[in-house]
């Protein structure tokens, strides 16, 4: 089923009894027996972008490339970053801007920025009544009655089917330096992000990679991005040698891989994405031992290997939480792929989804539980 | 301004409710007597005012679930209050109300440099959060005009901005766990230290919710090292459209100031004359301020300078040093006040896409000739969050409500040009009944519907955001449990 309006969505759920697996670009593994497919695809293209407002509203099937490209053309972008998660996941497809808005799915400069939720200024959606409903709108501060784009930016298209979403965007930077620190331990890593995002020379990405470098980037104005990179070399001067890179294609490449999770393609066992407080991380390492790990956000963000089956939460003591990402289908079933939450948490986003979604019609089997 | 009607049973209850509530509460901290009620009787929406049944100041997380278990259970509506700095009436109560103040609540529970994250009670005013942390250069970005004043959990509430949005967002952005209590007593906490939820965003849906889903009264919030420098500029246009002009293009151009600020010619005139900041007497005027080094602020003033330069600027003005940084933002940082000296006011709150600036202003002139009161414009131009403010006499009759009919012809204006009804300050009972203008039955459903899961008794703040025919049936449910 692809509907190519929402109006014509929103009779196919009025009229529907049985469970969909909502689908935009498919990137993302779905789950096997959440029914038939309903494809998004159809409710594609841009309805409004003025570069001057830093708004471009866009149907919910619309491919993130074409947004990018449009942008592109007047030296913006999406500064939140979207991830292609291909690679790591061992998907295909072209991700659409309802399938990122529907996961928040953001990118390393996230610590600086802000997440996709942070940037989206409005949606429109088809709840599971086939009702048509709008929140928010296409302005950048807008505080007229509940914000329900966050709900709808964290709920995986369980709350409702996204018809539209408008976005805040931002100017595209003239110039980027990365600065790499060779070879440090997960806790010097944390020590050295945390110094560096604790300055006043803001850094937009922090993230250490797979081989145990720590990339930190500038970008901005030329003048103000060597000032700002040459300025926080001092004062990690303690960490060892530190490589400048100004190249700025190599720069793109290093923060696409990290911003991809690149690192994880072809590999084998479960790639799980988890959440802490940075200072945790290193704990949270020892106590897991993952096979491979990437770091992003400042070591808020942890990208995991761990052979199949391996029972992420079971070891995890610090708070945060674990979404497992790329796994066998039946260690989906086995461990879910949404950390559980605690109780009263669980039982308000149940009935939560039980209001917007009273026919049960959205990825059933995809968050929460259903007992 | 139309509220419920007060529950009789509720009111004949009041000796029972002070009895049960001295049980958990110390007697400072339950105020009953109708002589000091009254000091809650409204915010600063002061043109209504209601004292409530009585009011409560609990001093921890337990006491407030103390308060709200034993009001859901004898079905009392609570009215939260922070510092009571609404411009919206926010916490303006109903006789049959229990205030609930978070005032004393006002700790700081935790300062982590490292992660860069502050945890407070959330009655700690919002400068004082910048406050805790400033020894160490760093400071909490959101920065509401009433910040001396106004409490982080009302900030929590409304969601709140400021000046410097533009760059580091509201509330929402900067706001990373809560602890809230149910309107039934439960406790919960939501996020924490680390970002981003793993299920439903709720931080996102209470942040914003305007005291209706529950108590916050800890949270954690997101910490900013300072920039080495600010620095504003000082830019004059003869016409407002040039000045919105000027606005869209500096924006475009990628730089990003972090406030841009507008006055037009009725409050530099105003504000001149009270404050003698030394503005140029010109039709519009925008604040620009930008961040960084030294060297950093020159270079984005110039490219300011020279895009500003195209529109034909009657006065282009850069602080050199702390003393003309301080004489820019003087006149701005005195507005409200000066404009309050020569008149009553409303304070709009709608906001508008940047790129329908001069369209809006034009048709705001021209309401103001067909209603006949003046109005001023200042506003953060660089988001679109337009503050027209309405001057009128609250002692002539009739005066105030043609002031509201004029305000609500502004606000359908700026829904109109693709906007909405309020950026900052929240619908309250100020917006409620316009709601509709900007939403549609089904998307009101929507957001009640969230309401309906949090508070099913719809006794937290609940003649709040909502036309009250639109939640009439929802409000019946606590009377009908009666």
């Amino acid at each position: 089923m692809t509907p190519t309006s929402e109006a014509e969505l929103a009779e196919l759920i009025s009229a529907a009894t049985t469970p969909f697996a909502i689908r935009g670009g498919g990137t993302r593994v779905l789950n096997a027996d959440d029914g038939p497919i309903l494809d998004t695809t159809g409710m594609s293209g841009i309805s409004l972008y003025e570069p001057g407002a830093l708004t471009v509203v866009a149907g919910s099937g619309t491919p993130v490339q074409e947004i990018a490209n449009a942008l592109k053309a007047e030296n913006q972008r999406l500064a939140f970053e979207p991830p292609n998660l291909n690679d790591a996941l061992g998907t295909s497809g072209e991700s659409t801007i309802g399938g990122v808005a529907a996961s928040n799915a953001s990118g390393p400069r996230r610590i600086a920025v802000g997440a996709c939720r942070d940037f989206m200024l409005g949606v429109r959606f088809v709840d599971g009544a086939g009702n048509i409903v709008k929140n928010g709108g296409r302005v950048m501060k807008n505080v007229t009655g509940y914000d329900l784009v966050k709900l709808m930016s964290s709920a995986h298209g369980t709350l409702g089917v996204l018809s539209e979403v408008s976005l805040k965007v931002l100017p595209n930077v003239e110039f980027q330096v990365s600065l790499r620190l060779a070879d440090l331990s997960a806790q010097q890593a944390i020590d050295a992000m945390s110094s560096a995002l604790g300055s006043p020379f803001e850094v937009s990405g922090a993230a250490r990679d797979a081989d145990g470098s720590v990339l930190l980037r500038f970008e901005g104005f030329e003048a103000s991005v060597r000032y700002r990179a040459e300025s926080l070399m001092k004062n990690l001067a303690a960490f060892g040698a530190i490589e400048q890179i100004e190249d700025q294609e190599t720069c793109e490449a290093l923060w696409s891989d990290i911003r991809d999770a690149r690192a994880f393609a072809k590999g084998q066992g479960d790639l799980w994405r988890i959440s802490v407080k940075p200072s945790d991380a290193p704990e949270f390492l020892e106590q897991v031992q993952p096979s491979k790990t990437l770091l992003d956000w400042g070591g808020g963000l942890i990208w995991a290997e761990l052979p199949s089956g391996t029972d992420i939460r079971a070891k995890m003591t610090v708070a945060g939480h674990a979404t497992l990402m790329r796994a066998g289908t039946d260690n989906f079933a086995k461990l879910g792929r949404f950390h559980p939450e605690p109780t009263p948490l669980a039982k308000i986003s149940a009935d939560l989804r039980a209001r917007f979604d009273p026919k049960g019609l959205f990825n059933p089997g995809l968050m929460g539980d259903l007992s | 301004m139309e509220m419920p009607n007060p529950s009789d049973i509720v009111l004949s209850r009041k000796d029972e409710l002070v009895a049960r509530l001295l049980a958990v509460l110390p007697e400072d901290a339950v105020i009953h007597e109708e002589s000091e009620t009254r000091a809650y009787e409204c915010d600063a929406l002061t043109a209504y005012k209601c004292p409530p049944l009585l009011a409560v100041l609990p001093r921890s997380t337990e006491e407030v679930s103390g308060v709200l278990r034993i009001c859901h259970e004898m079905n009392v509506p609570v009215v939260p209050r922070g510092s009571g700095t609404s411009l919206a009436g926010g916490a303006l109560p109903t006789s049959d109300c229990v205030i609930l103040g978070i005032a004393r609540m006002n700790d700081v529970l935790e300062t982590d440099y490292a992660n860069r994250i502050i945890r407070v009670q959330t009655g700690r005013t919002n400068l004082s959060v910048s406050g805790a942390v400033e020894e160490n250069d760093f400071f909490y970005a959101p920065d509401p005009s009433s910040q001396l004043a106004c409490a982080i959990a009302g900030n929590i509430a409304m969601n709140s901005g400021g000046a410097h949005c533009l760059k580091y967002g509201v509330t929402t952005n900067n706001l990373m766990g809560v602890k809230m209590v149910m309107m039934d007593g439960e406790i919960v906490e939501i996020g924490g230290a680390h970002l981003d939820s793993s299920g439903l965003d709720l931080l996102g849906v209470i942040c914003g919710s305007e005291g209706q889903l529950g108590v916050v009264t800890e949270a954690t919030l997101r910490i900013l090292h300072k920039p080495e420098g600010a620095r504003p500029a000082l830019v004059g246009f003869d016409s407002n459209e040039v000045a919105g002009a000027c606005v869209s293009d500096i924006i475009k151009a990628g730089v990003l100031p972090v406030a841009i600020e507008f006055m037009d010619r009725r409050v530099i005139e105003v504000v001149e004359n009270y404050a003698q900041a030394g503005y140029p007497l010109c039709e519009a005027l925008l604040i620009i301020e930008v961040e960084g080094s030294d060297a950093e602020i020159d270079a984005q003033l110039a490219l300011i300078r020279e895009i500003a330069s195209k529109h034909n600027p009657v006065e282009f003005r850069e602080a050199r040093d702390g003393d003309e940084a301080a004489r820019i933002w003087l006149g701005r940082k005195s507005a409200f006040g000066a404009m309050g000296q020569i008149n009553d006011y409303m304070c709009l709150d709608g906001t508008i896409p940047v790129s329908a600036l001069p369209m809006v202003l034009r048709r705001i002139g021209e309401i103001s000739e067909e209603f006949g009161l003046d109005v001023g414009n200042v506003f953060h131009a660089g988001d679109g969050n337009m503050h027209p403010l309405i001057l009128f006499d609250a002692n002539k009759d009739g005066d105030l409500e043609t002031c509201e009919a004029m305000g609500a012809e502004i606000l359908k204006l700026c829904v109109e040009a693709g906007g909405c009804l309020t950026g900052e300050h929240g619908v309250g009972i100020e917006k409620r009944d316009l709601m509709h203008v900007q939403y549609d039955p089904a998307d009101l459903a929507a957001q009640m519907a969230i309401k309906d899961v949090f508070d099913p008794k719809w006794l937290l703040n609940p003649a709040k955001v909502f036309p009250l025919d639109a939640s009439d049936s929802r409000r019946a449910v606590s009377t009908a449990a009666e």
